[in-house]
């Protein structure tokens, strides 16, 4: 009886704190990144190295980055985990080892895939400072979280499938076109949202590869800057520009909590069109 | 290709709108095929996962239109012994199967044949009914185009003529495109036999159809059955007894023997029931074991 008390005690504590932490946070961007906002500060270009004006070229050029990373990163982890899953067994040892480079490359820390990206697509290939070079390097970095969603997804699909259609003389491909990939599509999408999110908010890789310029990008070989890198510089090398951080910040948040609220949903619609029709 | 016993007479506009039955005259327990033709024969056939064998030298023949009981106690490779027949072993990476099968006397595990093509001929219906996630209609429909029927005309005379033959198309006319998952149970298994008659199948294998089902649903899939002979060959597993001896004209009792199953007897289904030659069998049929 106390036991079970003082287990819901805990658990309210601890989720109590974690919200607060939340809270707290987002409290304090609004405190002081607030008074910035306006719509005209979403679609102006920036001033003074960020201390006035708004943060148009920088959206853009965000908005550039993520598209090139996930149209690079979203088809060939499909393709690997439809490898993985589909087309290869389960203990054979090129798979192994695939899987076992993903692990690690999950774990590898973005300053390491930023200076990957600028020694390879900036140097090597000679992409230089761009948008591109950037785009590139976030899909080696988001390629491990894809393909594990991706192929959780897939294999979260009964195997009953398989033999059902294999049954029915169904090859492999038209299983999966049909019945597996329609079941697995809300973890793709989900894994989709996580690798954008984890795209949207890096720093350490895109500060050696598309680099600080906030003009507006005229294609994509320019250097364009990225909403974090506007925060850091802001924050860190930019007298005065505290509050213009805040303000971007809260904007990144903001962004942050859409794709996951936008996130769910869809999955939501897609598991319930499943259920219901198809 | 030998004709079969009864000619498929799959046309709808033959017999339009009336119930059709494909029976071969009034049904007695277990009546022998007027003339037994070998359809599938199978030779010394052994499987395994891994290093554990799961059947030895199992051989038997299997006659075209006519209903085979496999019966056994659990674990005795039943399952394992179906899907060998139509190559569904070759999904399980860990599964070893050796012996000849042969299917109008061409060997199956022959390089050339086509495995899907086998697999549209030996159609395989499972214990747990296995509708995909999409309507009703889109069941039928998706094997179909799969394999080049991708009129709409045509498959939409096939999805209503296979339906009228497992006996929902009156149940599901209105909801063609509602889910499949939404219908019940027995729905579902008539539904996935419904599947497997589109692609025009000349062998059912039948995995404990009628298990998951509740006894009215599984008279009415066993009567769906019984009017399926003669059309097809069946091969049915069952561990209802009772249901062996009413539909099938062929039974074969498995039973495991140093860790493996084997096939202990096969014979004309009332022979087994009646008169079993082992007493193994005997005491299977009476009861006492298994
Ligand atoms: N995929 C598999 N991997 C490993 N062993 C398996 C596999 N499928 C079946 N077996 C083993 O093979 C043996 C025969 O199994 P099988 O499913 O063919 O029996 P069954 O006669 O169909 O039983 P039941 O009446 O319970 O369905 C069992 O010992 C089982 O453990
Ligand atoms: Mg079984």
């Amino acid at each position: 009886m106390l036991k079970n008390r003082l287990a819901t005690l805990l658990i309210w504590l601890s989720v109590i704190l974690i919200s607060a932490v939340f809270v707290v946070l987002v409290l304090d961007l609004v405190r002081h990144g607030w008074a910035e906002l306006s719509l005209a500060y979403l679609v102006d270009a920036p001033l003074d190295a960020g201390r006035g004006g708004g943060i148009g070229p920088i959206m853009v050029s965000t908005g550039l980055i993520l598209a090139l990373t996930i149209s690079v990163a979203a088809p060939l982890s499909l393709a690997t985990a439809v490898f993985l899953t589909e087309f290869s067994s389960k203990n054979s040892v090129f798979s192994g080892i695939i899987k076992r480079s993903l692990d690690v490359l999950a774990s590898v820390p973005s300053i390491v895939f930023g200076l990957f990206g600028n020694a390879f697509f900036c140097v090597y290939l000679g992409l230089g400072f761009s948008i591109l070079s950037g785009g590139l390097t976030l899909a080696c970095m988001v390629l491990p979280i894809l393909i594990r969603t991706f192929s959780e997804g897939l294999r979260a699909a009964p195997d009953e499938y398989r033999l059902a259609a294999a049954a029915l003389g169904l090859n492999r491909a038209a299983a999966l076109r049909h019945f597996l990939l329609p079941t697995a599509t809300p973890a793709l999408i989900a894994g989709l949202m996580l690798a954008i999110g984890r795209a949207i908010a890096e720093t350490a890789a895109l500060i050696f590869t598309s680099g600080y310029v906030d003009r507006m990008p005229d294609s994509l070989m320019d250097s364009g800057r990225a909403l974090s890198i506007h925060i850091y510089d802001l924050s860190m090398n930019v007298a005065g520009g505290d509050s213009h951080a805040n303000s971007a910040a809260l904007i990144l948040i903001s962004l942050l909590f859409m794709i996951n609220t936008l996130s769910s949903k869809l999955a939501y619609h897609w598991m319930h069109k499943r259920i219901t029709c198809l | 290709m030998k004709s079969l016993l009864i000619e498929p007479d799959r046309h709808p506009k033959d017999h339009p709108g009336q119930e059709r039955s494909y029976t071969l005259g009034p049904l007695q327990a277990g009546p022998p095929c007027c003339d037994p033709q070998t359809l599938l024969s199978i030779k010394n056939l052994s499987l395994s996962y891994g290093s554990t064998p799961a059947l030895k030298n199992v051989s038997l023949d299997i006659y075209q239109g006519c209903i085979t009981a496999l019966i056994g106690p659990s674990g005795c490779g039943k399952t394992s012994f179906l899907s060998a027949l139509n190559r569904l072993t070759d999904m399980i990476p860990t599964c070893n199967v050796s012996g000849d099968i042969h299917f109008h006397g061409i060997n199956i595990h022959d390089p050339k044949q086509d495995v899907l093509n086998l697999r549209r001929n030996i159609g395989m219906i499972f214990q747990k009914p296995l509708p995909f996630p999409v309507s009703i209609r889109r069941n039928i429909e998706l094997p179909l185009r799969e394999h080049g029927i991708d009129n709409p005309t045509e498959s939409d005379a096939i999805v209503q003529q296979v339906l009228s033959d497992v006996g929902l198309w009156a149940e599901v006319k209105d909801r063609l495109n509602a889910p499949a998952q939404a219908l019940s149970g027995g729905q579902q298994q008539r539904l996935c036999i419904a599947r497997a008659l589109a692609l025009k199948p000349q062998v059912l294998l039948m995995d404990e159809p009628c298990s998951a089902l509740d006894p009215i649903s599984s008279a009415v899939v066993e009567d769906l059955i019984q009017r399926l002979r003669g059309r097809y060959t069946i091969v049915i597993v069952t561990h209802n007894l009772a249901q062996a001896k009413r539909i099938a004209n062929y039974a074969g009792f498995f039973w495991v023997s140093d860790r493996a199953g084997c096939l202990i007897e096969f014979g004309q289904c009332k022979q087994i029931f009646e008169s079993p030659q082992h007493e193994l069998t005997a005491a299977y049929v009476n009861g006492s074991r298994g």
